[in-house]
């Protein structure tokens, strides 16, 4: 098997321009090596700021936004394609190596039609005539499972959904017979049931072709369907390299333990006790006359415990939170806090009931003020519920950052100089600082980093265990779920479609949705995304 | 070939050269495009062009000379916060703010520093630019310099009053008008689209057509002209914070109006706030100066820059620059202004989303 | 608001703004009208100035026909005005349509030079300044620029004026414009140091706008796609940026014409062209009440009207729009 791509010790850094001071120069890769065989996937794994996508891209001897290599070579078929002419890196781009984006909705050219498109590179560089391009192109359009194949390319982008652009995006790479496709989370913007599809499209795409591939990722469980080799990534440095078979059977490194063992947590479901704290009976609610959202949405939480919602984007999961906390009166139904019923409307209720039910947000950064020190955020709530200042105040303060594992030095921070789990930790003491007996978690650890997500759940488990708040925790994601709750509903298109304990809503019988979401999750095994296509249909008109 | 021409070409090449050696490609560029266009034009169109040229270039060096130097002055000078944020200052920026606090004490202090008085006549007609009348007299006899230190007063106070005054207005109608929603946006956000459809020196001439002429009025018209455009920018950037989620948290934990306003709204848009005030400062003094270019502005006997020119303006022809006078100084005021704010905005757009 | 009228999503949305433009005209002529009448201070009054006596002012009153209900007054002006008379001035009897219309000519000429010039002009200085990101000609042009729209048009109008008589010596002053220029490119000539004043002032605002508006397309993703498939920066620009900045150019380039029409007035001035801005600044001073409605109808009009051409002209290019799902 001859080597595609050497990649020997490749240092990546960039200029920042802090306001009023001197640039000064940073690395982002710090000598990472790697090699590739044709036809052969290998998988970068990371957080983010791991420098996976800038190595990706280095393949094509591009660095964005003002990122540049600054050491180390990247041999192409024995060649040091970093030593180029311009003219020259242009000939290898679109012709041996491409690139699929993250996000294909604004990879492509709204003006342009995505045939057009589709076949720019291989027509430019003189591979083949355009007649044979676009044959090509309708063929590969049919290999990823697109409707309509021999039409599909006379769209528009804006007329297609997300998944078709991912897989007409990867068309596009294929068109013009690449030695290397880089392919940068390409599906960490679908929905989960989109992703399954997509991720087999592409998996058989390269396997008919025998392209090789880059697959960057952060999802471990993703990466280890589809590559030979994988690539542990932190901080611009390898911290494991070997085949997909050692990483995830026998890692040797201790982050790449962690890595594999996010999923493992199950967390033990508590008996039905003391009675609901928090009751929605045959919940309707609509943004306007014919925009109904919620259809008679029925479901409760007991004292101290821990509900999951669970549902895709548009589910209604948002919209029931939002009806719990008064923001949108439903339009039939009633909220129960307690056994008395609530004020549909947020201006209706009384401080003592805004009190005990608290919000955390899935956006940290935009939950807080970033005017205000971490000091002024968490002890708001205690000024204005409790009515305590000056160092009443800042003792409880100071009790409420150790709560979190933050402690007293973090006082005087603002959020900018946060990272992305300390900045959720802070959103979770200001909650707990009104000492709410409800928390509505809304997809609080979505936007973070596994294992920083792995320690946000850790810590809401303790309190729990600590305090006796109850969660309504609202995700999309079947792994937290098991991690975290007691009992279960899982929403689609503003209905509840099963709802009960833990135990019960994950086991068969299934109805078809829960099925179709329990099986399109990832497992961290071999093969598992094999045994799950053979499992079920993929629609030929799937998106 | 006169020994300043020597001099002057001798230096520049100098430079152009020094430039060159240690590869400093812009100066490099700067320096050897002025030797060559200052030789164009003293061929092409002799002595007087090439001044002017050698007259342009230095007017900018020495801009950016004093630019540098007050920055510097300034860092020596302010506290630790406000010295760093005078740091990023480019020396656009840093020459305007000079300018503007000259300019600023010029009008406070006009009754110290004018030589002579404001309708004091000291001299014949249009008198060209001696020692004693160092611009000049202009077409009654007055001297040219002090009715321009005078008018500096009457021009920043008009136009410093009607600023604030539309400033006022705007931020409290928009701010209402974002937090409170509802009709009471609608009704306020589409008078605001109406007044927004006709152009503003239209409109302020209908009025004042229509109006009692004095300097109350004039203002109060220059206000509620120009609050439209802040009340647009206010709303925008209020509508920007309101739906971020702390705003949210913040009614969800049942905080009033005065607390979201006061102190989750407004500490996040005090830099554009302060941009725009001096875009609408700016625009007054442009504003203010059309009125009375027109004669609808302020009346005489006060004058105002605007005035000046409409004085002056017979002699143009005449080759009399008594007119261009109060105009340059206009602009360069305006100009100063405008830089000032660039750096603002662009201080705002690195701290909001600044991804490196 | 809406209402789809049973036709494709794009003619909708066209005769929704169009009707909006209307609608604004309408309104705005009520404001011109009733809003004025509104101010405190008396026409009848002002008008007599020193000899206001009681019977002389009820006399004007009726003889301009203000003691008429404002309502019956604004609906005979509208009506005169969609029939093209605008009444009668104070000043000199003379029919307010007939000047209207010769200086509206005047004034468009005027206009259409300037615009001929200045939209090409600065387009291409904004592709320059994109081209040129960040280094030494992208700087310059930015400070020009920044210079131009903070420098007064009487500023930059004197200085020509100045500099034509150094150069042509006194005496010799600018062109005569006489009572009509009629359009013909001989004409061109004659109002060059207006045209060019307006051109100073409008150049710099459409150059910022233009380069604004391409920046933003040139972050685009899909221009970072194109790059990463080998395609050289010329052919991005000319396959991939520029059908997208068709739109935003078209707004630009018709809100400064709209801004054009603010600046003609105070350019009419310092050059004494006999268009509706000297037209309507004399009346201002004179307080002619009459021609100061029609004028300032006809300007805000012109104004609305390309504001909505460059509402128009952007949705008709925004290919999202045109190729609907």
């Amino acid at each position: 098997m001859s080597m595609l791509l050497q990649v020997r010790d490749l240092k990546i850094g960039a200029t920042a321009y802090p306001p009023g001071e001197d640039p000064i120069d940073i690395g982002i890769v710090h000598g990472v090596s790697f090699d590739l065989e044709k036809g052969k996937v290998i998988g970068l794994i990371g957080e983010s700021g791991a420098g996976k996508s800038t190595i990706g891209l280095a393949a094509l001897a591009y660095g964005r936004g003002g990122v540049r290599i600054t050491g180390g070579s990247v041999l192409l078929d024995g060649k040091d394609i970093l030593r180029y002419t311009k003219a020259g890196i242009r000939d290898i781009r679109g012709r041996h190596v491409c690139y699929v984006a993250q996000s294909a909705a604004a990879g492509f050219n709204p003006a342009m039609r995505l045939a057009d498109q589709v076949i720019e590179a291989t027509v430019l560089h003189n591979i083949m005539g355009r007649a044979e391009a676009l044959e090509r192109a309708r063929y590969l359009f049919g290999v990823l499972g697109l409707p309509d194949p021999d039409n599909f390319g006379t769209r528009y982008p804006h007329q297609v959904s997300g998944g078709q652009l991912q897989r007409a995006m990867t068309a596009m790479a294929l068109c013009s017979r690449p030695d290397l496709i880089v392919f940068d989370e390409p599906t960490t913007a679908l929905d989960v049931t989109t992703q399954i599809d997509v991720l087999a499209a592409i998996k058989h795409a390269i396997e008919e072709t025998e392209t090789a591939a880059i697959y960057i990722t952060h999802d471990l469980a993703v990466v280890a369907q589809i590559s030979d080799d994988i690539m542990v990534l932190q901080h611009g440095n390898t911290v494991e390299y070997g085949s997909v078979q050692q990483i995830i059977e026998e890692p040797h490194e201790q982050y790449t333990r962690d890595l594999i063992s996010i999923r493992s947590d199950i967390k033990p479901e508590q008996p039905d006790q003391s009675g609901a704290l928090l009751k929605l009976e045959g919940i309707d609610a609509e943004y306007g006359p014919n925009a109904k959202v919620l259809f008679d949405v029925t479901i409760h939480l007991p004292k101290g415990q821990t509900l999951a919602v669970v549902g895709e984007s548009g589910s209604g999961k948002s919209t029931t939170a939002r009806v719990i906390t008064g923001l949108l009166p439903p339009s039939k139904g009633q909220v129960l806090f307690d056994g008395q019923p609530l004020p549909p409307a947020l201006k209706d209720r009384s401080k003592d009931q805004l009190r005990e039910l608290q919000m955390i947000y899935q956006m940290a950064d935009t939950a807080m003020n970033p005017r205000q020190t971490v000091a002024e955020i968490i002890g708001r709530p205690l000024t204005f519920y409790f009515g305590l200042r000056g160092e009443e105040r800042r003792r409880k303060v100071t009790e409420l950052l150790d709560m979190i594992e933050m402690g007293d030095p973090f006082a005087e921070r603002y959020p900018a100089e946060l990272s992305g789990g300390q900045k959720q930790r802070v959103c979770i003491a200001r909650s707990l600082a009104a000492q709410p007996r409800l928390l509505i978690c809304d997809e609080p650890t979505s936007a973070l980093d596994p294992l920083v997500a792995e320690g946000i759940l850790k810590l809401l488990l303790e309190l729990q265990a600590e305090t006796g708040v109850s969660y309504l925790f609202i995700t999309h994601d079947i792994a937290t779920v098991r991690a975290i709750a007691d009992s279960i509903a899982v929403m689609y298109m503003g209905k509840v479609v099963r709802f009960g304990p833990k135990s019960k809503v994950l086991n068969p019988p299934f109805d078809d949705y829960t099925d179709l979401l329990l099986k399109s999750v990832p497992e961290m095994e071999l093969g598992w995304l094999e045994k799950a296509l053979a499992g079920r249909k993929m629609a030929a008109a799937g998106n | 070939m006169s020994l300043f021409v020597f001099g002057y070409f001798t230096l520049l090449i100098a430079g152009s050269s020094a430039a060159a050696y240690y590869k400093r490609s812009e100066a490099f560029g700067v320096l050897f495009t002025v030797t060559l266009a200052s030789m164009l034009f003293g061929i092409l169109w002799g002595q007087v062009a090439f001044w002017t040229v050698g007259i342009i270039f230095a007017s900018l060096a020495a801009a950016a000379g004093l630019g540098y130097c007050f920055r510097a002055y300034m860092v020596m000078l302010l506290p630790e916060q406000a010295s760093r944020f005078m740091k990023s200052a480019p020396l656009t920026a840093s020459f305007g703010l000079l300018v503007i606090i000259i300019t600023l004490l010029f009008a406070i202090f006009a009754e110290q520093i004018a030589p002579f008085g404001e309708r004091q006549i000291v001299g014949d007609v249009w008198e060209p630019a001696t020692a004693e009348f160092l611009l000049g007299t202009d077409n009654l006899g007055r001297d040219m310099f002090s009715r321009l230190i005078y008018g500096a007063q009457t021009t920043i106070a008009v136009a410093l009053a009607a600023g604030i005054l539309s400033f006022s207005i705007g931020m409290f109608l928009s701010f209402t008008a974002a937090v409170v929603g509802g009709w009471v946006d609608q009704v306020l956000s589409r008078i605001n689209d109406l007044m927004l459809a006709i152009p503003t020196l239209i409109f302020a001439l209908v009025v004042l057509a229509a109006l009692p002429q004095n300097i109350f009025v004039l203002v109060a018209v220059m206000a509620v002209i120009d609050q439209t455009r802040v009340f647009r920018l206010g709303r925008a950037l209020a509508i920007d914070i309101v739906v971020q989620d702390y705003v949210e948290a913040a009614r969800l934990r049942g905080e009033g109006w005065f607390w979201i306003i006061f102190r989750e709204i407004l500490p996040n848009v005090l830099t554009p706030l302060i941009a725009e005030f001096g875009l609408r400062f700016a625009f007054a003094i442009l504003f203010l100066s059309s009125l009375s270019f027109l004669g609808l502005g302020i009346q005489p006997p006060e004058a105002d820059w605007g005035g000046m020119v409409k004085d002056n303006k017979d002699g143009i022809i005449f080759l009399v620059p008594a007119a261009l006078y109060p105009g340059a100084a206009i602009a360069i005021l305006a100009v100063c202004v405008n830089m000032v704010v660039d750096w603002l905005l662009n201080r705002t757009a690195s701290l909001k989303g600044g991804r490196g | 608001m809406a209402k789809n009228f049973g036709l494709g999503p794009v003619a909708s949305l066209l005769v929704q703004r169009i009707g909006i433009g209307f609608l604004l005209i309408l309104a705005i002529s009520a404001l011109l009208f009733i809003g004025v009448e509104m101010l405190p201070g008396d026409f009848a009054r002002n008008y007599l100035g020193q000899s206001a006596t009681p019977e002389a002012v009820a006399n004007i009153r009726k003889e301009l026909g203000l003691d008429q209900p404002i309502i019956t007054r604004y609906l005979g002006w509208l009506g005169g005005v969609l029939t093209g008379d605008f009444g009668q001035s104070w000043a000199n009897k003379a029919s307010v349509g007939d000047q209207l219309f010769k200086r509206l000519s005047n004034t468009l000429f005027l206009a259409t030079v300037a615009a001929v010039f200045a939209v090409p002009i600065s387009v291409g200085l904004g592709m320059v300044a994109v081209f040129f990101r960040n280094k030494l000609p992208d700087h310059v042009i930015n400070i020009l620029s920044l210079a131009a729209i903070s420098m007064p048009e009487f500023f930059i109008g004197y200085l020509f004026i100045f500099f034509f008589a150094l150069l042509l010596g006194i005496g010799d002053g600018p062109p005569i414009i006489p009572g009509s220029p009629t359009w013909s490119l001989g004409n061109v000539g004659l109002v060059a140091l207006p045209a060019a004043t307006l051109v100073v002032v409008v150049l710099a605002h459409m150059m910022r706008m233009t380069r604004a508006a391409i920046l933003n397309i040139m972050d685009s993703a899909y221009i970072e796609t194109a790059e990463l498939k080998g395609v050289n920066m010329m052919t991005v620009i000319r396959k991939h940026a520029a059908p997208n900045a068709i739109s935003p150019i078209i707004n630009v380039v018709a809100l400064n014409l709209a801004y054009l029409v603010v600046g003609v007035v105070v350019v009419e001035v310092i050059f004494a062209y006999p268009g509706m801005g000297q037209y309507f600044v004399d009346a201002v001073r004179v307080r002619d009440m009459p021609v100061v409605q029609a004028c300032g109808m006809v300007f805000a009009g012109v104004y609305i009207v390309l504001n909505m051409l460059a509402d128009v002209g952007s949705i008709m290019a925004n290919p999202r729009l045109m190729h609907p799902k």
